[in-house]
């Protein structure tokens, strides 16, 4: 059966550019990059090689960039990191209400620690309240978070529009852009950003490559204590061949950014018109146009997202799902919830994520067979066998 | 894939899927809110489940469940249908993801509320026996305009009579006339 990947947030396949790069590094070149013999030279060139591709997508330097081994250990140093570094300033932090699980259970983490977390609201697109944001942020306040793009309703947070606000009253300033970095331009000093997360695995590069960038001068405590790995901020010997092919990914990202989400842009618009003209009480989620160029999601009424998540893989198509039964925590998601979207609706959730490998045809398939699954589904809904006698009886 | 084959199998086709417009009995059973919600109708003959059928909101588990419960249901009677519990449709199921046993497992349930429903129904027929019109060739008849109407008594039908029993000779009579035009 053929196969469809549509699931780019949750994870890239490997870029074959990508997996060249890394191969020496698996096999002929191992040594210890902490090491001082020849064997060591080479994977620490290779390391600083790596380092100085990464800084170039987001504009930073070098020395600003700690690799790390996932989005969420990044994002747990952040928060973790920058908000006990600074506690004598304060005990205060402020996160969005749409932010990833790494950031919000770092912050009930620190919560316990005695820390005093405030969480932003957004509006029904995603898009988070300035307004709030600037009522929450106190004397104590030594730490804003907020990501730069939602992986489950695709929106791009304007956060250059947050930073001024924030930074006038010397707070620092955390953008989780897991999501963002690789897909569309990210520059640190036009957003005025303190902290980044980032991760391989969202334009092409290994999983279990990630990285945070700390602004030269801003203080943070390390997560990982031990060797002077990372100038001390990451102890443990480095995984150099996914920090390699982190590197790789960061440069092909770079030079091909402007055709890749061009060229996603359009495969994504025409799955949404396709979809939007043929399915009956879709609702789109998510900002319209401030958005991801990958990704599209909907909430799809009367029925559950897990069923239709496994209709379409019967079908060969992946896609993921924001719904109750879909998470292993049996929660619907609280993305949706932020945005407004009611409990049995947000069951519904169906999120299609692009990627570089997919093609015309493929979105063609999608559009063609997923109709006729909703129609199966709703078929068997009672909601939705109320919702048309209700509207017989009218 | 965290299922099971025969989840999948009844997840793909499920048996019994629908609605009985005339059923004896109705159960509905969870919560959209919560992700799984599921209705049962059933139809009784000879304190037998004559008919199944169901409709289901939420995941594969759930309308697997769902599925399994109709098949194990139908032609039993109605004490051995309120036997089957939740943990042995997941049993004739090959199993449940430990997490989906709680909220998607509710077929039983589901069902033993259709039954309940059924029981209460019959209950109170038994309670008020329903002043009996005529019935000619099977069909009950308004007494006024001899137009075919349903056989109990209180409601109103196309010639807006409304029938009462006449408290002397039992007998269907207009609710606002003075006089039984049977016994006077």
């Amino acid at each position: 059966m053929k196969t469809i990947y549509f699931d780019h947030i949750a994870g890239n396949p490997l870029d074959p550019r990508v997996k060249e790069a890394m191969l020496p590094y698996l096999t002929d070149i191992f040594g210890n990059p902490q090491s001082m013999h020849s064997f060591g030279e080479q994977t620490r060139e290779a390391i600083d090689e790596a380092r100085a591709q990464v800084a170039q997508l987001i504009n930073a330097s070098s020395e600003e960039l700690f690799f790390t081994a996932s989005g969420t250990e990044s994002n747990n140093f952040a928060l973790k990191g920058l908000a006990l570094a600074n506690q004598s300033k304060g005990k205060h932090i402020v996160v969005s209400a749409i932010e990833h699980q790494s950031i919000l259970h770092s912050a009930k983490f620190l919560e316990k620690l005695g820390f005093k977390i405030s969480h932003v609201g957004v509006d029904k697109y995603g898009i988070v309240s300035r307004d709030e944001l600037a009522r929450q942020l106190t004397d104590e306040t030594t730490l804003v978070s907020i990501m730069l793009a939602n992986s489950e309703v695709g929106t791009i947070e304007p956060i250059a529009g947050l930073t001024g606000l924030v930074k006038e009253k010397g707070i620092l300033f955390h953008c989780d852009a897991v999501a963002a970095v690789g897909n569309i331009p990210v520059d640190v000093n036009e957003l005025r950003i303190d902290a980044l997360s980032m991760a391989a695995n969202q334009f092409y590069g290994p999983s279990g490559a990630a990285a945070l960038y700390v602004r030269k001068g801003v203080r943070i405590l390390p997560l990982l204590d031990g060797g002077i790995q990372e100038e001390g901020r990451r102890a443990g010997t480095e995984n150099v061949p996914v920090i390699v092919g982190m590197g790789k990914a960061a440069r092909l990202a770079w030079e091909e950014m402007p055709k890749r989400s061009e060229y996603l842009r359009s495969l994504r618009d025409s799955l949404i018109k396709e979809l939007t003209n043929k399915i009956d009480y879709l609702y789109f989620t998510g900002h319209p146009e401030n958005r991801l160029p990958h990704h599209a999601s909907f909430c799809v009424e009367f029925i559950e997202g897990e069923a239709m998540l496994l209709s379409l893989s019967m079908e060969g198509m992946a896609v993921s799902s924001g719904s109750a039964c879909t998470s292993r925590a049996l929660k619907a998601s609280h993305v949706l919830k932020a945005i407004g979207v009611g409990d049995a609706l947000a069951q519904g959730s169906i999120v299609f994520s692009l990627g570089m490998s997919n093609a015309k045809k493929d979105i063609e398939y999608l559009t063609g067979a997923f109709p006729a699954i909703i129609d199966r589904l709703r078929k068997m809904s009672p909601l939705y066998t109320k919702h048309i006698q209700k509207k017989g009886d009218k | 894939m965290q299922y099971s084959e025969t989840v999948m199998d009844h997840f793909r086709s499920p048996r019994n899927v629908g609605v009985i417009e005339d059923a004896d009995g109705v159960g509905e059973e969870g919560n959209p809110v919560c992700g799984d919600m599921m209705t049962f109708y059933i139809k009784v003959k000879d304190n037998r489940l004559e008919d199944v059928k169901f409709q289901t909101f939420g995941c594969g588990a759930a309308i697997a469940v769902s599925s399994m419960v109709s098949e194990m249901a139908k032609g039993k009677t109605l004490d051995e249908a309120l036997k089957i519990t939740n943990k042995s449709v997941a049993e004739h199921l090959g199993g449940l993801p430990k997490n989906k046993m709680h909220c998607s497992n509710l077929g039983a349930d589901a069902l033993h509320k259709a039954i309940e429903d059924y029981r209460n129904k019959q209950k109170s027929k038994e309670e008020k026996p329903p002043a009996r019109l005529d019935k000619e060739g099977g069909q009950c008849k308004c007494p006024y305009c001899g137009e075919a109407m349903d056989c109990q008594l209180g409601s109103q039908h196309s010639c807006k009579v409304v029938l009462k029993e006449c408290p002397a000779c039992k007998k269907p009579m207009r609710s606002d006339a003075e006089k039984c035009p049977n016994c006077g």
